[in-house]
């Protein structure tokens, strides 16, 4: 994996910017279109972008499916987190879509004043917001933990799937992204200036530091867990076109 | 007084510190070349000069070679040459490094662009003024105690606290970072290094002072998009978005950005949500 790093260090400056938009980019437009147009169960399996399931009330203009009353949570989570928004500033924005000094002199190239910059200060001051879009994501990751269990009950009664296998890879992921928030890094412990002069003081610190060394990889998480969900909701679709079948690793009973 | 330089290698007790020596430029045969930029606040333009590669030699090496042999009037700020005082700091190909710790055969192949840190002004050649640096830090509530030093202090509540003191001040943070060298937010912004210090007094946890407000509006920590250029390039590797920016931000959020901590201050009737431990 370093020298996956080391490799992608060397590429010009405007590569990463543009292979986020690229990503983001068809990540949104797939998972719009999925959730618009497609249902997202079969059998035992629901899709990542359909859990947890609700009940559309009628009053609803025709345009809104279900799961666009649950999906502005994790939306809402990913466009408020520290990562993904280093990446769309530099990446959408370009404010700066690099660190070198000629891309730093492309920074924002549609305004006419650089002291016009307000960075968080105005509008983007909402994404202080990040806590609460992250304490209704631990709510969906425990649908979703809910879900990954859920396959292991198939037709022909309990068994190990390749789907569960995803599902529980994506859960996994998921939760890797969601606990690692920085927010959450700050509820545990980083609010906290000594660890000797509280109640389970220990346990905060121990946490915080878990929470910490997660935290590192919070990036990686953030894309692996993006991917994770594309390939759960495609291998769904795929499923239900009839393309492939579901392989059966191990069944129990029956 | 004992000759400290590269040529009298008796007497002196390692030669790492000092230039290369005349004796070893051109051993290797090979030269390197070096676009360096000369001027001041006026304005400049690159000077090429062709030195004798040493194999191992850093830019400084390269800089102060050019400067005893060719360019006698060269501007260059350096001290300890081991990447431990911070003032050899300047862009290299675009790219803030300290000149002590990078090689020129890191650029194989590549021209060797020198140029002085961009976000302050330039005093000559390579050599800014970071005096506003200086002044931001003075503006900075110190640290405050109602306890006398010594203090002590559990291992585990200064853990975090050794992080942003490896801080060598070299101001490479600074320049790189887009508020200050783009946007020009001098006046309104303190920039990486010191979001660093006041993390270090922030959860230090002896301190007493409250510095969030001065965060918030002084020093426009809201003006940070997180795009970690800071990070980038710190010699020393702080984590300074993630361990720093971001926390001091989580805080500042805490205290003026969240509304159900807000109402529970107006239940309670207190001002503040610090409470230090």
């Amino acid at each position: 994996m370093s020298a996956i790093a080391s490799a992608w260090k060397k590429l010009p400056w405007w590569v990463e910017p543009s292979a986020v938009v690229l990503v983001l980019t068809v990540f949104g437009v797939y998972s719009f279109v999925a959730i618009a147009l497609f249902g997202g169960e079969y059998q035992q399996f629901v899709s990542p972008f359909y859990s947890p399931e609700v009940p559309l009330p009628g009053w609803m203009p025709g345009f809104v499916t279900a799961p666009m009353l649950v999906l502005w949570i994790p939306l809402g989570f990913r466009a408020t987190c520290y990562y993904y928004r280093k990446a769309y500033y530099r990446a959408f924005f370009w404010d700066p879509p690099a660190c070198l000094s000629k891309a730093q002199q492309l920074d924002r190239p549609w305004a006419s004043n650089a002291e016009s910059y307000r960075g968080e200060r105005a509008l983007f001051v909402l994404n202080n917001v990040h806590r609460y879009f992250l304490y209704a994501s631990i709510i969906v990751v425990a649908f979703l933990w809910f879900e990954a269990f859920r396959t292991l009950f198939g037709p022909q009664g309990f068994q190990i799937s390749v789907g569960s296998l995803l599902w529980f890879l994506n859960i996994v992921l998921l939760s890797a992204y969601t606990f690692s928030c920085h927010s959450f890094r700050h509820l545990v412990g980083g609010n906290k200036d000594c660890y000797s002069c509280i109640r389970g003081g220990n346990a905060r610190r121990k946490t915080y530091n878990f929470v910490s060394r997660l935290n590192a990889r919070h990036p990686q998480w953030a894309w692996y867990s993006l991917f994770s969900l594309l390939a759960t909701d495609i291998y769904l679709r795929l499923l239900q076109a009839g393309a492939i079948t579901d392989f059966t690793i191990i069944h129990f009973g029956g | 007084m004992t000759e400290g330089n590269g040529n009298n290698p008796g007497n002196v007790t390692s030669r790492a510190h000092s230039p290369v020596p005349n004796e070893d430029l051109g051993k290797s045969g090979k030269t390197a070349k070096l676009k360096i930029f000369r001027g001041d606040s006026e304005g400049g333009q690159e000077v090429e000069y062709e030195i004798p590669l040493v194999e191992g030699m850093v830019v400084l090496d390269a800089v102060l070679a050019i400067q005893a042999e060719q360019a006698g009037d060269l501007a260059v700020r350096w001290n300890c040459k081991a990447a431990h005082c911070g003032s050899c700091s300047a862009e290299i190909n675009g790219r803030p490094k300290l000149l002590c710790k990078t090689r020129v055969e890191e650029y194989d192949g590549e021209e060797i662009h020198v140029h002085p840190m961009r976000a302050f002004p330039v005093i000559k050649d390579l050599v800014s003024d970071v005096s506003w640096n200086y002044e931001v830090s003075k503006a900075i509530k110190p640290f405050h105690s109602s306890e006398q030093a010594p203090f002590t202090m559990y291992e585990e509540d200064v853990e975090r606290l050794y992080e942003p003191k490896k801080c060598i001040e070299c101001f490479m943070c600074q320049d790189v970072c887009h508020v200050l060298r783009t946007h020009h937010k001098h006046a309104e912004f303190a920039g990486p290094r010191f979001f660093v210090r006041n993390q270090w007094l922030e959860m230090h946890p002896m301190d007493e002072e409250d510095r969030l407000g001065d965060l918030k509006e002084d020093n426009g920590l809201g003006f940070c998009n997180i795009t970690k250029c800071c990070t980038e390039v710190c010699p020393v590797d702080i984590k300074i978005t993630d361990n720093s920016i971001i926390p001091l931000k989580e805080r500042v959020a805490s205290e003026f950005y969240d509304p159900a901590k807000w109402l529970m201050r107006k239940i309670r009737g207190n001002g503040s949500s610090r409470n230090g431990n």
